[in-house]
């Protein structure tokens, strides 16, 4: 292995990818086809009903299958946003002569303000926060429609809803609207591979780690809720325009369970399956016409069919279709493996990466840890060891900002870190990995690395483009060994494999320290000797290492430096050998008599 | 003042039927770590059984309440069943999607059924009520408020005092701990089930004479009564019971003095502020995921 040395650099042998546009040339082709039919065939106006109402719905239903699908948070409210586009045209245009265009802008507007707020307030607590969070706020939305009679004239509805100039038959307005639903399911379409799309599904497999990479977990969730909203109000404002009359109970709590419905029968994931999905369900509710005779026999079947849905078809028909699929798709490509790893950590600070000072974690009464003083010098392997239960992974976990520390500082490579959330501590150069390994589990070992680079502040990857990220992340799995399985989904590597690609997720970020939360737990011996090859092989390209462990041979061997941790406390720190032989160490380890 | 006393007593009554709701869902919580969102379907479906057998089928109101609360624990097994069990080993989101889906498959069922109309079913007492001072007392309101204390009372025995609670408790804490030392937690979860179904099913019993018997108001309920687990403190059963006192109160009184058409707000909007300011609740105390 030839050292790396700064004067040479790595010569960006960048692949050059045909511009985006170009190669998505087939989806605008389409798209534009089946405007012109809309546009062009003659529909009856029960048709043209059913396809006005299939399209606006759709786009709604786009929203939740970037919330829910992408990011994994639930919004139980998208018929609030739908109303709130619907209800902006309805009111401007009806009532007030506004311009079409101007309420439209106005409703997403007011989508995406009510959906960035509600998520601000619930986000960071997630989960069943949200879920009756949102389930409130539709029903404080139906209040609202019932009740502010001045502004929207109650049960009654509106009426005379205007159209834009341009599209006033309802066969251009089909037209226009069947034009936007192309626009946004491109954007849908497109968005998992963009670097919001990747953090939001990196958020949805592992918050944790998502904040440890440096992705800013609260402010992901909440641009996928505010998309989610404003892609109702779009839906909901054309929806209006289509029907020309709108009325409370078309916006209420059941049309939320209609629109979730619809995204979880086609498959939460992907915005063919929202299609899918919400076409069966204007489709087949006309079919059987009869049971709309019976109040709430159809909804009571949605219910069932969410159970079953959840049950037995958790990815719904086009993930289904997709899963047969994909034995017969020929596998895409591995990359190349890119250059050898170049790590360059910064050297902002002086001679210590890490200067941690009389740093506390009281849980209520119990001091998990308590009054630790750390410096890690810059360069080599610095090991933090000590009993079961003596405070290392709580240090880890302040350290890296998963826990508020209660007393104390934390410097890093100069930088003040002791209260930045764990994407700052990431951004301002620290990497880790965790103890029960934390990938994303839905992707590929290359995405999960390819997060990795992306971490902010990252002066390795040129200017971020999808290509340098791609030989980046490369670069970081063949120096772990794993380039020529990059394709392959987590679930497909070995326990300690998937060790490798978190080592590698965090050398691709190039970081200024290295966290190292037992890496050497669970592997076979003959993996052990290759974590220590490994960890030599970062060390020597200048990179710092925090490792804590249980594995004594590899401590001894690999650090240089040892802090020893019993009780939450200090109990000795210096050169290896000497802590090592330390009368207090081995009483620790061993006990007294 | 004397407005303010008979407000008291009317809050502290209307509370005290979403602290019982709210301790289902803290007790199936604490034992799945899940929020059944069917919770308030429960009472619904309870007032309703009320219906089919005191007014239907007109049997004597104790008869029906039996029979009512024997078909609440049935329900409780089948939903179970139906829809948690098979989930069980899924992350929370499918679960709680499940719980979404069973929560409008009652509703609208219960509503393909017995039609849109509320139905009325009268409270288990002659006398209306009396009048004490200034507050008048009402008998339905007096016996919501003594059922509650003793149902508390009863599931504190039965928590500290017997080996299915501490079972319960047990497998709640650590399902893995638990099934080792014998304990069976797919019996546990059950019970758990069975015994929040039918303590969802009391409250809607105990409250239906005073609202209508109607189709919304399981999720009315259930959403109240969520909001009181929050003000509460998640998970914790004392903070369920003052949540949802309070949050009675506070809508009783935002009702008399601020609006009527908007008293289901007040809940949501109390529910906002502490999510805000206080997420971890009265009692509650910050949980971190552990890496």
């Amino acid at each position: 292995m030839s050292a790396p040395s700064e004067n040479i650099q790595p010569i960006a042998v960048v692949p050059r990818s045909t511009p985006l546009l170009i190669r998505h040339a087939p989806y605008f082709i389409g798209a534009a086809i089946v405007v012109a039919l809309a546009a062009s065939a003659s529909f009856d106006g029960y048709i043209l009903n059913i396809l006005m109402q299939a399209t606006t719905f759709a786009i709604a239903v786009f929203g939740l299958s970037v919330v829910l699908g992408l990011c994994g948070q639930i919004n139980l409210a998208q018929a609030a946003f739908f109303g709130f586009g619907a209800y902006a045209v309805a009111i401007g245009t009806a009532d007030y002569q506004i311009s079409y265009w101007l309420c439209l802008a106005a409703g997403c507007v007011m989508a995406l303000l009510a959906g960035a707020l509600l998520g601000m307030s619930t986000l960071r607590l997630g989960g069943h926060y949200l879920a009756m969070v949102t389930i409130s706020f539709q029903q404080i939305v139906t209040l609202v429609m019932i009740n502010a009679i001045w502004l929207t004239h109650g049960p009654d509805g509106v009426g005379k809803i205007g159209r834009p100039a341009l599209f006033q038959s309802s066969q251009s307005y089909l037209a226009f609207s069947v034009a936007m639903l192309a626009l946004v399911g491109y954007f849908v379409w497109h968005l998992p591979q963009t670097r919001l799309g990747r953090a939001m599904r990196a958020v949805r497999d592992n918050e944790l780690a998502a904040g440890v990479a440096g992705i800013d977990v609260f402010r992901t969730k909440i641009y996928a809720f505010a998309i989610c909203a404003v892609l109702g109000g779009l839906g909901g404002g054309l929806f209006a325009g289509g029907f020309a009359y709108v009325s409370p109970d078309q916006f209420s709590f059941a049309e939320s369970i209609v629109f979730l419905t619809m995204s979880l029968l086609g498959g939460v994931a992907s915005p063919i399956g929202s299609a899918i999905g919400t076409g069966l369900l204007i489709l087949i509710p006309e079919w059987l016409r009869f049971l709309k005779s019976v109040p709430g026999l159809y909804l009571a079947i949605y219910g069932l069919s969410v159970i079953l849905i959840i049950r037995y078809m958790p990815d719904g028909i086009w993930g289904f279709v997709t899963a047969g699929l994909d034995r017969f798709r020929r596998k895409a490509r591995v990359p190349d493996a890119g250059l050898p790893l170049i790590l360059a950590p910064a050297k902002t600070g002086g001679e210590m990466v890490l200067e941690v000072t009389g740093l506390a974690k009281h849980f209520g009464g119990l001091k998990a840890v308590d009054d630790v003083d750390i410096a890690v010098r810059r360069g080599g392997v610095h090991a933090l060891i000590g009993p079961n239960g003596s405070g290392k992974t709580t240090t880890l976990n302040v350290l890296s900002g998963l826990y508020q520390a209660t007393a104390g500082k934390v410097l890093l490579d100069g930088t003040d870190v002791t209260t930045m959330p764990p994407h700052l501590r990431a951004a301002a150069g620290l990497g880790r990995t965790f103890q029960n390994i934390r990938l994303f589990r839905s992707m590929s070992a290359l995405e999960n690395v390819v997060i990795g680079a992306e971490r902010p502040g990252n002066t390795l990857i040129g200017k971020g483009s999808e290509a340098e990220l791609t030989l980046r992340a490369m670069s970081a799995l063949s120096f772990v060994g794993l380039g020529p399985r990059a394709n392959e989904l987590i679930s497909s590597f070995s326990y300690g494999h998937q060790r490798l690609i978190e080592i590698a997720r965090a050398l691709a970020a190039n970081p200024t320290l290295l966290l190292l939360d037992e890496p050497a737990a669970g592997l076979n011996s003959s993996e052990k000797l290759e974590l220590h090859e490994l960890l030599k092989r970062i060390a020597a390209q200048g990179l710092t290492i925090l490792i804590i462990d249980h594995d004594m041979t590899l401590v001894s061997e690999a650090a240089q430096h040892i802090t020893v941790l019993n009780f939450g406390r200090r109990i000795a720190d210096g050169e290896s050998m000497a802590v090592l032989r330390h009368p207090d160490v081995v009483s620790a380890y061993l006990g007294t008599d | 003042m004397d407005l303010a006393l008979q407000l008291l007593f009317t809050g502290i009554g209307i509370g005290a039927v979403y602290a019982l709701v709210a301790l289902g869902f803290v007790l199936i919580f604490r034992a799945t770590n899940v929020v059944n969102f069917a919770q308030g379907e429960f009472s619904m479906v309870a007032a309703y059984l009320m219906v089919v057998f005191a007014v239907d089928l007109a049997l004597p109101y104790w008869l029906s309440f039996l029979l009512s609360l024997a078909g609440m624990a049935l329900l409780g097994a089948v939903f179970n069943l139906g829809v948690y069990y098979p989930l069980r080993h899924r992350t929370f989101l499918p679960v709680i999607i499940a719980t979404i889906g069973a929560s409008i498959l009652m509703a609208n069922s219960v509503l393909a059924i017995y039609g849109p109309q509320p139905q009325v079913l009268e409270g288990w007492f002659e006398t209306p009520g009396i009048q004490l001072g200034p507050v008048y007392l009402d008998s339905q309101y007096l016996l919501i408020i003594a059922a509650t204390a003793t149902l508390v009372a009863f599931q504190y025995w039965f928590f500290e005092h017997t080996l299915v609670g501490k079972k319960l408790q047990a497998t709640s804490q650590d399902k893995e701990m638990a099934s080792l030392l014998g304990i069976s937690v797919s019996t546990m979860i059950m019970v758990t089930f069975i015994y929040s179904a039918v303590l969802g099913g009391l409250a809607g019993i105990l409250v239906a004479p005073i609202l209508f018997v109607s189709i919304q108001m399981g999720s009315t309920i259930a959403l109240k009564a969520f909001a009181a687990t929050i003000i509460g403190g998640f998970g914790d059963v004392t903070g369920a019971i003052i949540g949802g006192l309070s949050l009675g109160i506070i809508e009783t009184f935002g009702a008399a003095y601020v609006s009527v058409p908007y008293k289901d707000a007040f809940a949501f909007l109390v529910l906002v502020l502490f999510l805000v300011f206080r997420p971890q609740g009265i009692f509650g105390e910050r949980v971190a995921e552990k890496a």
